[in-house]
């Protein structure tokens, strides 16, 4: 295998949460999770709530352990966070006595420990501008909207460049415009950088937008991702131009029928061929991945 | 709407401030008023001039409430006014006047006698007469100094120790159950212990006022530090940072407040234990000064004392209540 292929590989992740009350089952989150990132690839992953999202991102942060199963980064084992993977949370999670360039330039000093304080303070302006926040660097984070305390947490993300961006709803709190603005800032910051990414969304036609695959997750529990969802439409993308691309609404009705339907009806066991062998979640000793399906050419 | 309110309830304080002193000084000023003069008849008083008692003399007696069946008795001992005062005044004789009577009934002083004795004390609050005769100035700044002594003594020692508890869930369930056992404990227990320990009055009220300080101090700084919020130290984590500046960069702050609020508690305790253990030590200190002046029943100067101890007490609070402020955190 390349590692170009594999730059991220998880392999039969599976996560359980034991019963807390007596008489309760343990809780299998997912189970028998494979899926791999290429170095330089947009990843985004969809499936309904409490299937399990967060809880894979953190473990490939390296904050959470899986019940079993392992990650491989760039063919190194992930054992615990680090500087190459940045992390925006769910929740922003910015420290609330330090006003929000401080929060940024708390992650620059961690990642460049050897530069000025000018220097710290260049990169920290830098991706705050980027993220839109012009005048409000010194403001705490109570003092911000939520939409602007998510976009510290994400300008913290971005200013510390990492080989790996893992980003749990990004834009959840933002407004539509911001959203669409931001949005182009990271795929531009991508470009630029080649950071590998892989983010959470709930949004179709953001996941459509911004990604090289979509991986789709089924229901919990026992949760798994069914299917990655290439999206080909070509890069640079305009906003309003992708819409009346040819394939686009095949992409979209096909994650929009997953979403409905289709996540329901795979989730869970249920009996067949082409399930035994995913009970296992190998084939033939190879870990089976979840194939890569492109609306497009259906 | 905000200052109306605060007007309103600073109208509200003076106005029960008011009602107290007004309650305080008519319970006070009644009992004075309540010697009243007896009348003896015309057959009494030509008793009592048949015993040799001049008729001021007489006049004396009776307006100070004494009964007739009492100058009687004066009378037959054959003693004049004059040597009376004295052999140290009617009282010295076993009798109680109006004057007396009403000192002996409740001895409490008026609010007016009380503000004279604060001007009095304030007028020269560092006067020193003598071991057993010092200004309030003088007793503060002993009490406040063992107070300051056995708090810093105590921060130094619960702060840090109360971090690592924090930190480290195994040390949390070593000690606990030891902190508990010892929170419980009255601080004056300690005193004896102290005492033939160190066998130093002046370090075993320092001691006391350490033992009492440290508790809250460490059950506060171990759960500020226990209960930062994961995704802070998340953070942390993901940035590589080592841990002395997780430590320092993200636990201190995040439990600062706690930790503040802690320390105000401890030194509010500190300030209620003080006094008791300088009453029991003896020799100075605001809580010494309060029971001496009981003893010479300078009531007045005792319950300025009591005042004085309240004042200095919320100063105290408010002091480390600004603390708190300064390192909360809106989350
Ligand atoms: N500490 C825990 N103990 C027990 N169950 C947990 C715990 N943390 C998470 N879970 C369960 O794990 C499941 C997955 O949680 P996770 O946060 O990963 O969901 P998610 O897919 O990110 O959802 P959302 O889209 O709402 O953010 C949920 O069903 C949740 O109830
Ligand atoms: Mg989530």
């Amino acid at each position: 295998m390349n590692d170009e292929s594999n730059f991220i590989s998880t392999q039969l992740l599976q996560k359980v949460y034991p019963a807390t009350k007596r008489g309760q089952e343990d809780l299998t989150v997912f189970d028998k999770v494979n899926f791999n990132i290429r170095k330089g690839e947009f990843t985004t992953c969809i499936g309904h709530s409490g299937c399990g999202k967060s809880t894979i991102l953190n473990i490939l942060a390296g904050l959470a352990e899986p019940t079993s199963g392992s990650v491989m980064m760039d063919g190194k084992s992930v054992s615990g966070p680090s500087l190459d993977k940045a992390v925006v949370f769910q929740n922003h999670s910015l420290l609330p006595w330090k006003t929000a360039i401080e929060n940024v330039a708390f992650a620059v000093k961690s990642r460049h420990p050897e530069w000025s304080l000018l220097q710290i303070r260049k990169q920290c302006v830098k991706y705050l501008e980027m993220v839109g926040l012009n005048d409000s660097y010194n403001r705490k984070p109570s003092e911000l909207s939520g939409g602007m305390r998510q976009r510290v947490g994400i300008a913290r993300a971005f200013a510390i460049e990492s080989k790996l961006l893992l980003m749990d709803e990004p834009f959840g709190a933002l407004d539509a415009l911001t959203r669409g603005i931001i949005q182009e800032e990271l795929i531009k910051i991508w470009e630029q950088t080649q950071q590998t990414v892989f983010m959470i969304t709930h949004d179709v036609d953001e996941a459509i937008f911004l990604s090289d695959r979509i991986f789709l997750m089924t229901n919990g529990p026992y949760a798994r991702v069914a299917e990655a969802v290439v999206v080909d439409l070509p890069r640079p993308r305009d906003r309003s131009q992708i819409v009346h691309h040819p394939d686009y609404y095949k992409i979209r009705n096909h994650l929009v029928d997953f979403l409905v339907s289709r996540s329901h009806e795979l989730s869970g066991s249920s009996n067949g061929a082409e399930e035994r062998q995913e009970e296992s979640g190998t084939v033939d000793g190879e870990l089976l991945l979840p194939p890569d399906v492109n609306p497009a050419l259906a | 709407m905000k200052y109306d309110r605060i007007i309103t309830a600073a109208l509200l304080s003076v106005g029960f401030f008011l009602l107290f002193l007004a309650v305080w000084h008519i319970g006070t000023y009644q009992e004075e008023h309540t010697v009243e003069a007896v009348e003896l008849t015309s057959e009494q008083v030509a008793i009592l001039e048949e015993a040799g008692m001049s008729a001021s003399d007489k006049e004396t007696y009776s307006s100070q409430g004494l009964t007739f069946d009492q100058i009687n008795q004066i009378a037959s001992m054959g003693l004049t006014l004059d040597d009376i005062e004295m052999a140290g005044g009617l009282e010295a004789f076993g009798f109680t006047t109006g004057g007396a009577a009403e000192e002996a009934k409740t001895g409490f002083p008026s609010p007016a006698l009380v503000w004279e004795e604060a001007y009095y004390q304030l007028s020269d609050p560092f006067y020193d007469r003598g071991p057993n005769d010092k200004g309030i100035g003088t007793q503060l700044k002993y009490s406040l100094f063992r107070v300051g002594m056995g708090f810093f003594l105590a921060v130094i020692v619960a702060v840090p120790l109360g971090f690592l508890i924090g930190m480290s869930p195994l040390l949390n369930m070593a000690l606990m159950p030891y902190i508990q056992i010892l929170k419980p404990i009255s601080p004056l227990a300690w005193l004896p212990v102290a005492l033939f320990l160190i066998k130093d009055s002046e370090k075993a009220s320092i001691f006391v006022i350490f033992v009492c300080s440290i508790w809250p101090m460490l059950i506060n700084t171990s759960f500020g530090v226990a209960n930062v919020k994961n995704d802070w130290l998340n953070i942390a984590k993901t940035l590589e940072c080592s841990k002395f500046r997780t430590a320092y960069s993200v636990i201190l702050p995040a439990a600062a407040p706690t930790i503040f609020t802690g320390m105000r508690i401890s030194l509010s305790i500190a300030w209620l234990v003080i006094v008791a253990a300088e009453m029991v030590i003896g020799g100075i200190g605001v809580g010494y000064f309060v029971w001496n002046e009981w003893n010479g029943l300078n009531l007045a100067s005792m319950i300025f004392a009591i005042f004085i101890i309240g004042i200095v007490g919320l100063c105290l609070d408010l002091t480390l209540g600004q603390f708190v402020k300064i390192f909360s955190y809106e989350d």
